[in-house]
């Protein structure tokens, strides 16, 4: 695995606070264990082909279930989600979502309270990029993880940029240790 | 003109010598007072005039900040890092900072259409008398500036009359500007009043620069019928000489024209263009002009070598233009001071001089300030010049494609530089095998920018590459674009204002703004015939009127060519190039007056008050890039029309949302009883970015609704917004319960599935209220 830590989009710098690379993804799993109110957020870009027996909507499916975890879909990707069978817990913007994280007064999709994690995957890079800063500067509480492929500077955490098949391996990982004990 | 000192107003005055009426009296002026309507609260505005205002707007929207990165570096206390709850060495928070970026932004934009309205005004007295008449559209137009009586209270009748209007928003963004001074404003919500304020003073500057532009030039006057020319890379005969213009200030295009008309060489010529000016020369002349395409269409058509002879203004033009004219041997003639491009100034040379040394080229370019002398200069060049250049191009063959993608290291730069992550490096794979589709596609999403050709570490011209692997779709690009019509009749006013107040016209839909789509420019079209279909009104300006113009169905026809022009149900209307913005605000003005017989002169707030809980526009600048798009969109903001912007837009860094989750931020005055009602949250957002087209056109349908829409009207645009919730997200809308208020709003073939959402949700019947956010206009007060 190649662990770069510089911005998928070379221009697309943070500044003097940067996410942490995730080297190994078992730390994911860590974190998403360790979490008391994680949510995860997936953009439109979950449905596009990684390759040909993968895509990331279903990953997010499988982590929402195995870790017990709310999906808020953004855009369009609702309907993929239906096609599955899957109910994501909320669908709305990705602007409407990263404005209530960023309010830490905001009580959850459930009332219960405000969440202290919250992954992100699929939505375009540059966008994911400036939620993912706003969050970073207005949600003192809350930690962010970006799952996608792609380093993504505004994040706590986030994963380097790295091949697909880097990228399916790490989820199989972090799959798997969330499974476990 | 908002001057303090002597101010007098004489109703009736009898003298020895006579009878005086109405005599209005400021400083160093006197004010022929004939319009009947009394002047308003808030004439000339200063910057915190409408303040109250934009603070009722910003308690219900509410900016959420998107910083690029985490520091200021405006000054030398810099850089600051402002992470966190930091403060800068000034003292600046990172909110604060966000929304002054957003206030440059806005004035840089709104000092732009100041600028080119400026300039304008002055051309064009010079060339036609400050007495030339104000006319947009003769007897079928009688509120012929509607911003400018809004904000100034100024009606104006001739071109003398808005000297003082463009001094007027030069005064103020010079004002805003200097609050973004280090040590200037600190509170990011004064810093947002004042975004509001340049947008205001913005759409004023765009309206006096397509008012003088319609009125001296004779483009059509608020013309439904205006005639269909033609638009796309393949619309240009080379076989003759071909001059290209870009930019947005039309004045040396028309130049251009004049020129080849007073020497009778009609078709001796193609005059082609890119961006507003292309618009703006075919609004001058339809049968001399073509258009070739929106902004990002820059790169491809100089580097096919088509243009013999280069015509540049001003906004949004390469900085390389000279660059990529020197690579295919076209000279550059630069025309406007505020983008002189390095060249030398020959504006008081003699032409013949300046021809021959362009034509041998001795120099790269000229600038000439001068639109006439632009005009000569261009035709004879470009005479000479044809002849000679032979098209030359600089788009490989494909040989030298399939060479340098075997050359390929595939280290990805080229799609890290890509703003659209467009998968060059697979292109690349696969023209390494003679199979170039790839690039094909690529071109079709692709907004031309060519960063991918900067990043490369072998210099690879990679847009080039694409463009020769399109070259075939390209050269099939013919099209037909009504020209822009400019301003929208008071008759139209009159026969759709009451159906778009009362909800039965579902709404207006405005798709404006540049060319940074997230993928194809098609999704342009695809949003506006989708609202034309269901009978909303679209109108269009800029790069977007012309982007869906470039799209045929199964008969060969153009959106254009398929709907009617007119300010009506279905109607796809062009009302013309980036400064005609002001006519769809001014249509919403329009509403407000002609139709609810409001106020308009210097009653800002009330119209905007009218237009944010009444008129269902919403503005869409699906592929928003220049800080211009940033001031636009929010003079649209202030007045109380939403606008939606594509992913790219989430760079502006600020989003104006509403919660709907907080039920306490949903309340009006209901002006008949003064009780506080709850309306829903119509609109929801004032500023949103939309992550795909199918989630943009569930907003606009969702954003069309207005606290005063009867039930018939709610049910029309609930059918609207549930029907393309359940078709592009597969799923109702789970906020349905906050825009039905009571039975009859339910629409009737959707009542069963509504009524199990409503059950579920507690549902309770709402009042529909006669709404407004001004205290002052309530009718009758609680207790009185």
């Amino acid at each position: 695995m190649s662990a770069q830590a510089e911005p998928w989009q070379k221009a697309e710098i943070a500044g003097p606070k940067k996410a942490l690379v995730i080297s190994k993804p078992e730390v994911v799993a860590a974190m998403v264990k360790k979490a008391k109110r994680p949510i995860l957020v997936v953009g439109h870009l979950a449905t596009e082909n990684y390759s040909d027996d993968a895509k990331m909507i279903d990953y997010a499916i499988r982590i929402s279930k195995i870790a017990g975890i709310p999906v808020v879909a953004t855009a369009h990707v609702t309907s993929e989600f239906v096609k599955r069978d899957f109910k994501p817990t909320a669908h709305m913007t990705a602007m409407d979502i990263g404005d209530r994280l960023a309010d830490p007064e905001w009580k959850g999709l459930d009332g219960a309270g405000p969440y202290d994690l919250a992954l992100f995957m699929g939505l375009p890079y540059y966008m994911e990029f400036t939620i993912l800063a706003g969050l970073k500067h207005f949600s003192i509480n809350l930690k962010t993880i970006s799952l996608d492929r792609f380093y993504n500077p505004h994040a706590t955490w986030s994963f380097p940029n790295l091949s697909v098949k880097d990228w399916k391996e790490s989820f199989e990982i972090m799959l798997n240790k969330l499974g476990g004990n | 003109m908002s001057k303090k000192g002597i101010h007098a107003k004489i109703g009736e005055l009898k003298t020895d010598i006579g009878v005086i009426k109405n005599l209005e009296l400021s400083i160093g002026k006197i004010v022929d007072e004939t319009w009947a309507e009394p002047m308003g609260p808030t004439p000339f505005p200063e910057i915190t005039s409408l303040r109250e205002w934009d603070l009722k707007l910003l308690k219900r929207y509410k900016p959420f900040y998107l910083p690029f990165c985490d520091v200021c570096c405006l000054c030398t206390f810099g850089k600051c890092d402002l992470s966190g709850d930091k403060r800068g060495a000034c003292g600046l928070n990172m909110a604060a900072q966000q929304s002054r970026i957003v206030l440059l932004a806005c004035c840089i934009g709104a000092a732009t259409h100041t600028g080119h309205a400026r300039h304008l005004l002055e051309h064009l007295i010079e060339k036609f008398g400050r007495r030339c008449p104000i006319d947009v559209g003769g007897m079928s137009v009688e509120v012929e500036a509607p911003v400018t009586r809004l904000v100034t209270g100024v009606r104006p009748k001739t071109l003398g009359d808005l000297e003082d209007v463009v001094s007027y928003c030069e005064m103020v963004v010079t004002h805003l500007l200097a609050a973004t001074h280090t040590g200037q404003e600190g509170s990011n919500v004064d810093f947002e009043s004042k975004v509001l304020h340049a947008g205001m003073v913005d759409q004023v500057g765009m309206e006096v620069a397509d008012m003088v532009q319609i009125s001296a030039y004779g483009f059509p006057k608020a013309d439904p019928e205006a005639p269909l020319t033609e638009i796309g890379w393949g619309v240009a005969d080379t076989s003759k000489p071909v001059i290209l213009v870009i930019g947005h200030n039309v004045p040396s295009a028309v130049g251009i024209i004049d020129y080849l008309t007073s020497k009778g060489m009609y078709n001796a010529v193609e005059v082609v263009g890119i961006c507003c000016t292309a618009i703006d020369m075919t609004r001058y002349s339809p049968s001399m002009t073509k258009i070739v395409g929106p902004i990002s269409w820059q790169l491809r058509f100089i580097r096919s070598g088509l243009p013999d002879l280069i015509v540049v203004d001003e906004q949004c033009i390469r900085a390389d233009t000279v660059v990529e004219a020197q690579k295919i041997k076209a000279p550059v003639i630069a025309s406007s001071p505020k983008n002189c491009l390095g060249l030398e100034n020959r504006t008081e040379s003699s032409a013949k001089e300046t021809i021959s040394d362009l034509v041998e080229g001795k120099v790269p370019g000229v600038l000439i300030l001068d639109p006439e002398k632009v005009g000569e200069v261009a035709v004879e060049t470009v005479m000479a010049v044809a002849p000679k250049r032979k098209k030359f191009s600089v788009i490989p063959e494909v040989d030298e494609i399939i060479k340098a993608a075997k050359e390929c290291t595939q280290c990805n730069e080229c799609m890290r530089a890509c703003p659209n992550n467009l998968p060059i490096p697979e292109a690349m794979k696969a023209a390494a095998k003679g199979d170039l589709k790839p690039f094909a596609e690529i071109l079709e999403n692709c907004v031309g920018c060519a960063r991918c050709d900067s990043a490369c570490p072998n210099d690879f011209p990679l847009h080039s590459f694409a463009i020769r692997a399109g070259q075939k779709n390209l050269a099939e690009e013919k099209f037909k674009i009504r020209v822009g019509r400019g301003a929208i009749q008071d008759v139209e006013i009159r026969e759709v204002g009451g159906p778009i107040v009362l909800g039965e016209i579902p709404g207006v839909v405005a798709l404006v703004g540049c060319a940074n789509y997230p993928r194809s420019g098609k999704e342009v079209a695809e949003i506006a015939e989708e609202f034309a279909k269901r009978r909303y009104i679209v109108v269009a300006t800029g790069c977007a009127a012309m982007s869906m113009a470039m799209v045929k169905d199964e008969e060969g026809k153009t959106l254009y060519e398929k709907y009617p022009g007119g300010f009506e149900a279905g109607g796809i209307v062009n009302v013309g190039s980036c400064v005609s913005n002001p006519h769809i605000a001014g249509a919403a003005i329009k509403i407000a007056s002609i139709f609810a017989k409001r106020k308009l002169r210097a009653n800002y707030e009330e119209i905007a008050d009218y237009v944010l809980n009444r008129v269902g526009a919403v503005g869409v600048a699906w592929g928003a890039m220049s800080q211009k798009a940033a001031s636009i969109a929010s003079g649209f903001w202030r007045l109380g029309v939403p606008v939606i912007v594509g992913p790219h837009g989430s760079k502006y860094r600020r989003m104006l949302l509403g919660r709907k989750d907080k039920e306490e931020d949903w309340y009006v005055y209901d002006a008949r009883t003064g009780d506080k009602v709850f309306v829903g949250p119509a609109p929801e957002h004032l500023f949103t970015a939309a992550e795909t087209k199918e989630e943009a056109m569930v907003l606009i349908a969702k954003f069309c609704m207005r606290p005063n829409d009867t039930t018939k009207g709610r049910a029309i645009k609930l059918t609207h917004y549930i029907d393309l919730h359940k078709r592009l997200y597969g799923v109702l809308p789970d906020d349905v319960h906050l825009f039905v208020r009571n039975n009859a709003d339910i629409p009737i073939t959707m009542k069963d599935e509504v009524l199990k959402v409503l059950e579920e949700k507690g549902w309770k019947e709402m009042r529909i209220p006669d709404p407004t956010l001004l205290p002052r206009l309530i009718r009758e007060k609680k207790g009185e």
